[in-house]
């Protein structure tokens, strides 16, 4: 007789992140602990030039390929200076504003929301990034 | 595995001669495999137990799926915890902010009763759990959490005779989309996957739903949807909404059979059986 279920489902807390991101109109990505991308939202799928249909998941080799991130000047920005590469080492919120490239070579200013998915039981599950266009006033 | 169903109602205790069929108790459920027993939930359906058929063990395992007051107000009436011969494990889920003991404290203190939690005179252990297993005699058990207001598990346990799934309050087609099809998105799907039996919350018709979204229930649609998905045996619906008359459960039931066509046989869930029926005729064994 089989002891526990051979099947794994994520923790409810990435589920229920992925039901809120699915109903709002700001970019949304959830990856897990290591930054795997497991969802990314309608809005988002704009910012990848993919769309999450066509993709599904994917291994943080791979989606963060699609796009280059620069500072003011256009140098190039270190991981550990991005908002969601510091929330997945040190599980806390992150903000920043900086530029992306997309591969077709598009330059577009954006800031990053970044926070970890810490669950009941106190345990880090995921994080989640949240792309802002900022308004220049 | 023998499965007894005391209390198949939700939300509150509904007794009147339209709910004579169905029952009008809340959740509880006793398990029992080689003279061990396990009640899940302590809603009012535990003060039906009757502990002196079995259980020449003075230990019992009581496992919560969460507070909400239809699943622990039977504590109170169970009689163990007032035996200083029994011994009393409470299983119930974890979170971050308090203790479950702390939790439960609030119900067993004035002024919604007349007696503290230390007043118990029984042997008794609490236990946290979460996204847990853990064994208890003949019984291997997996714990999830599950959508549904505050925490809340629901309970896959297995034993040589098979595996039984219990989820009474869950709310898995919360979001846009409603159920999610990917097993992987789907709340529940772990501990329901491939079970023998599912008892699964079936609150709402669908126009009921329409206004009650994220009030932690399921439609019956929906249940029987998710039983489809997750492959499961045999499915009993439960947590019948206490507005639903027997007459209401029969003709929902009768309209289920004539819609749907799944390949598993399901039923809606009899208190004081140990299974199901649809217009009023309990079937289980
Ligand atoms: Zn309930
Ligand atoms: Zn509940």
């Amino acid at each position: 007789m089989s002891q526990n279920s051979k099947h794994i489902a994520y923790p409810i807390e990435i589920i229920l992140n992925r039901q809120l991101a699915d109903c709002l109109a700001i970019p949304v990505f959830i990856t897990d602990t290591v930054g795997n991308l497991l969802f990314y939202n309608e809005p988002a799928e704009e910012i990848l030039g993919k769309r999450y249909q066509d993709t599904g998941e994917m291994k943080v080799e791979e989606w963060s390929m699609f796009f280059l991130s620069k500072d003011e000047k256009g140098k190039l920005l270190e991981p550990e200076d991005l908002p969601l590469v510091k929330t997945l080492l040190n599980q806390l919120p992150y903000f920043k504003t900086f530029w992306i490239e997309s591969l077709k070579g598009k330059s577009e200013k954006i800031s990053v929301s970044s926070y970890p998915i810490i669950g009941r039981a106190g345990i880090f599950v995921g994080a989640v990034a949240i792309f802002w266009r900022p308004s220049d006033e | 595995m023998k499965i007894t169903l005391w209390g198949v109602r939700g939300s509150i205790p509904t007794f009147n001669p339209s709910t004579r069929v169905y029952g009008g108790n809340t959740s509880c459920i006793e398990v029992e495999e080689d003279g061990c027993m396990l009640v899940l939930d302590a809603g009012s359906g535990i003060t039906n137990l009757n502990f002196s058929n079995n259980l020449d063990c003075p230990r019992i395992d009581v496992l919560l799926t969460h507070l909400h007051i239809d699943h622990i107000q039977g504590l109170s009436f169970f009689k163990p915890l007032f035996d200083p011969t029994k011994e009393v494990h409470i299983w119930g889920p974890h979170t971050h902010a308090h203790s479950l003991r702390t939790r439960l404290g609030r119900y067993f203190s004035p002024p919604l009763s007349p007696f503290y939690f230390r007043d118990l005179i029984c042997h008794l252990e609490v236990h946290e759990i979460g996204n847990s297993s853990f064994n208890i005699g003949p019984f291997t058990i997996q714990s999830a959490y599950v959508i549904h207001p505050g925490p809340t598990v629901g309970y896959r346990v297995t034993t040589r005779s098979g595996v039984f799934t219990y989820i009474p309050d869950h709310e898995p087609a919360l979001g846009r989309g409603g159920l999610n099809h990917d097993i992987r998105w789907l709340s529940g799907s772990e501990l329901a996957y491939e079970a023998d039996l599912l008892l699964h919350d079936a609150q709402y018709t669908e126009e009921d739903y329409i206004v009650k979204k994220g009030w932690g229930h399921t439609t019956m649609e929906d249940a029987l949807e998710f039983a489809s998905v997750t492959k499961v045996k045999r499915l009993l619906l439960m947590h019948h909404d206490p507005t639903h008359s027997d007459a209401q459960l029969d003709a929902c039931y009768a309209q289920l059979k004539e819609k749907t066509a799944y390949p598993f046989p399901f039923e809606m869930a009899v208190e004081g059986t140990g299974g199901g029926g649809g217009g009023g005729r309990p079937s289980g064994g």
